[in-house]
């Protein structure tokens, strides 16, 4: 069987991937998909540690179900926000959105 | 259970969903953006099948491959504007330099870590046993969840509503 650095050397490069698009990025909706694949590098990892660490067990299944209905939550609230904010302000960039700056 | 099969698999997936998230990570148009997200769902999908989690793998597909995504195309589709000039900001190089760093840390640990005895076979069943967990041990969090979803749901409606 692969062991189980493999798939956490791949959950380090898909968080570290999501992570400089999250901090680069202007566009709210590329944020978001951004946010999408640290969620999928999290749940990479609670799928690999359940299967190879705890077999009897189904926690880290159980685990990663809830982190993708947060994240289907997530995702209908944060493009609601991006959908107000552009018709508000016809802009989607969020360093464009400074009216709390002081 | 070892095979060749299994290991190129994992390569193959592995390629698959990486080079789809740095698509994602560095393509400026937003319709390509979402495509190659659902690129990288896809490989992560079967991923979960290599890993023995088939039921995980099926909720993959059906939510993000398909609902996530077509909930992106419709945002994207609301904000006509936006879909250009998405150049990157000022911050770009400390992001990527940060992202470099918690990769090298992330890696670090991984391979340092002695994980301890590892499964030679994956889980013979996976939907039934969730199916039992969900409404025995875990029904309280399962509550949650839907409560969560029906707040989001009505969160989002009202937001976007025309006033």
């Amino acid at each position: 069987m692969i062991p189980v650095q493999h798939f956490l050397l791949l959950g380090a490069l898909l968080f570290s991937l999501g992570v400089y698009g999250v901090l680069s990025r202007r566009n709210a909706v590329l944020i978001i998909l951004s946010v999408e694949l640290m969620l999928q590098a999290v749940n990479i990892n609670l799928v690999a540690f359940a299967v190879y660490l705890a077999p009897d067990e189904f926690v880290g299944l159980i685990f990663a179900l809830f982190v993708i209905a947060v994240a289907a939550a997530e995702v209908g609230l944060a493009l609601a926000i991006a959908l107000r904010l552009f018709r508000n302000r016809t802009t989607a960039n969020v360093d464009e959105v400074d009216s709390l700056r002081w | 259970m070892t095979g060749v099969g299994e290991v190129a698999a994992f390569w193959i997936l592995a390629t698959i969903t990486v080079g789809s998230a740095v698509v994602v990570a560095l393509v400026r148009d937003l319709v390509r953006a979402v495509v190659a997200l659902v690129g990288s769902f896809l490989g992560v999908a079967g991923l979960f099948i290599l890993l023995s989690a088939e039921f995980l793998a099926v909720v993959q597909v059906l939510i993000y491959a398909g609902a996530i995504s077509i909930l992106m195309v419709f945002a994207i589709a609301l904000t006509p504007r936006s879909a250009r000039d998405n150049a990157e900001t000022a911050m770009r190089w400390l992001a990527l330099a940060l992202a470099l760093a918690m990769v090298g840390l992330l890696i670090a640990v991984a391979t340092v870590t002695e994980w301890g005895p590892q499964a030679k076979e994956g889980f013979q069943e996976t939907a039934s046993a969730i199916g039992e967990a969900l409404l025995n041990r875990y029904v309280l969090p399962f509550e949650v969840a839907s409560v969560l979803l029906l707040a989001a749901m009505l969160g989002a409606v009202v937001m976007v509503r025309e006033d």
